[in-house]
């Protein structure tokens, strides 16, 4: 179990809810790890800047995260902890792999959450 | 929301979380803040086997009970959070923090710490993630049974390149320089393990590949020989730079962006500090941080008390209508 402050996302069932009922979605999966630790932080620090957008995390070694954002083909080629994925109506708009800093993950949310058009994948 | 403080710590690592724990247990109002995640480069340590008193612990682990000290004797400590504008030229610090407000202190510690140094080619960032990776321990078990290469030549290198022998086949160590800078035991360790080879005198070209990291190419430094090494890895241990780049022109600073102290760990500017990896120094470790940040706050707390002591400077207002005064007779 991932000790952050974000809501997990545990099973396959609340994945796909959380995908069909929202339309903004951010998850970062990964371990407990010196480069997941900082992006738990970055999405727990931006959540009331964009109260549209659903921040979760996930457990890496879980059996969602192998049957859900590990087999996604936007996260094939990653291999650097924590895979964070960005939804738009459940739709894959941007991913990236290893640690990010709050600017990148800024830049990202501003390019893909906001306006009513989903932004390119990134 | 108050906005005076007592001395406000810039960068809430193993420095300036001390530091927060010693001016707030000697009641300074004492304001943390850190634009990252409240530990700095100690979260970024799986395990920690060399802090006195502590048998052995994860970076994440000292750092929280760090921060319940230092929030325990009431200071307050604010991660995530952009500094805006910072002026310490004043005898009034200002310190401008994102969606926090305006604060002052008459005593500011930058304990900014470090990041780590990047070879600065442009295909660097591009396979960040995708092959590249700053963290054996998060990341080897990426590369089971895969050819990989380690950049660097100090201890850092060394030992990863060690550990990374768990999961790959074969581990090729690059290094600028004919030598190594590591402990000669770090080297030896390594050179006893039959999965690691070197590569000395080389220069980093390009990372290259198509979705991922498929090779490394490298330049002799001597003989311009140019060779392109298989690789799906790339772990980058070539040590850490000041974080001072914002600091420029606001405190004074060293050819490499240090920041000069004297052994009270005052800088140049009166009431600005400075503790940890940021500083001046030789060795750089979680110890020697927590040394500073004890230093720079005792010397706060001083600085601060003094300049309560003294009467106020009077306005320029008062002194103009002071210097008018006639001469009585
Ligand atoms: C992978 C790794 C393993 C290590 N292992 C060990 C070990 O086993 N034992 C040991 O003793 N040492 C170890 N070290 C070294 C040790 O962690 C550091 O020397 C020490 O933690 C430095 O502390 P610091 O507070 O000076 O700086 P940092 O830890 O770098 O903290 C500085 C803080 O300032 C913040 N900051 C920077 N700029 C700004 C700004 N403009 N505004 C606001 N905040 C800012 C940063 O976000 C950061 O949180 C290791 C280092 C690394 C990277």
């Amino acid at each position: 179990m991932l000790q952050t402050n974000l809501y997990h996302v545990e099973t396959v069932e609340q994945f796909q809810e959380l995908l069909q009922n929202n339309e903004k979605v951010a998850i970062v999966c990964g371990r407990m790890g010196p480069m997941c630790i900082p992006v738990y932080g970055v999405m727990e620090s931006l959540a009331s800047r964009y109260p549209d957008v659903q921040f979760r995390d996930m457990e890496f070694d879980s059996p969602v995260g192998r049957e859900t954002i590990r087999a996604l083909p936007e996260t094939r080629n990653f291999n650097g902890l924590p895979f964070t994925v960005y939804f738009r109506n459940g739709r894959v708009v941007a991913a990236t792999s290893s640690i990010q800093t709050k600017q990148q993950v800024k830049e990202i949310l501003d390019r893909t959450m906001c306006g009513t058009t989903a932004g390119a994948q990134g | 929301m108050d906005a005076r403080y007592d001395v406000i710590v810039i960068g809430a690592g193993a420095a300036g979380l001390t530091a927060g724990i010693y001016l707030a247990r000697a009641r300074m109002k004492t304001l943390v803040v850190d634009h990252g995640t409240i530990g700095g480069q100690m979260i970024l340590t799986y395990s920690v086997a060399n802090y006195p008193g502590v048998a052995e612990a994860s970076g994440a682990e000292i750092v929280a009970t760090m921060r319940r000290q230092a929030e325990g004797f009431g200071a307050r400590v604010l991660g995530q959070a952009d500094i805006l504008r910072m002026d310490l030229s004043g005898p009034d610090k200002v310190v401008e923090v994102e969606d926090e407000g305006t604060f002052t202190a008459p005593a500011v510690i930058l304990a900014t710490g470090g990041v780590p140094r990047k070879l600065g080619i442009p295909s660097e960032d591009a396979f960040q993630g995708r092959g590249i990776s700053y963290c054996a321990t998060c990341d080897g078990d990426f590369f089971m049974d895969q050819d990989i290469v380690v950049i660097g030549g100090g201890n850092s290198a060394m030992e990863e390149a060690v550990s990374l022998t768990k999961y790959a086949r074969t581990v090729t160590i690059i290094h600028e320089f004919d030598h190594f800078q590591a402990q000669p035991w770090a080297v030896e360790e390594a050179r006893k393990n039959p999965k690691i080879r070197f590569l000395m005198e080389q220069d980093i070209r390009e990372f290259a590949g198509d979705e991922h990291l498929e090779k490394v190419v490298v330049v002799h430094k001597r003989t311009g020989e140019v060779t392109a090494i298989p690789a799906t890895g790339a772990f980058l241990f070539i040590g850490y730079v000041p974080n001072t780049a914002h600091l420029k022109g606001i405190v004074h600073l060293n050819e490499r962006g240090e920041i000069p102290t004297d052994d009270l760990n005052r800088t140049n500017i009166p009431g600005v500090f400075a503790a940890g990896d940021a500083r001046v120094k030789r060795y750089r470790q979680i110890t020697t941080a927590v040394a500073d940040g004890t230093i720079a706050a005792l010397s706060a707390v001083d600085y601060v008390n003094e300049r309560a002591r003294q009467p106020a400077m009077p306005s320029r207002r008062q002194r103009f209508l002071k210097e008018r005064r006639p001469v009585q007779a």
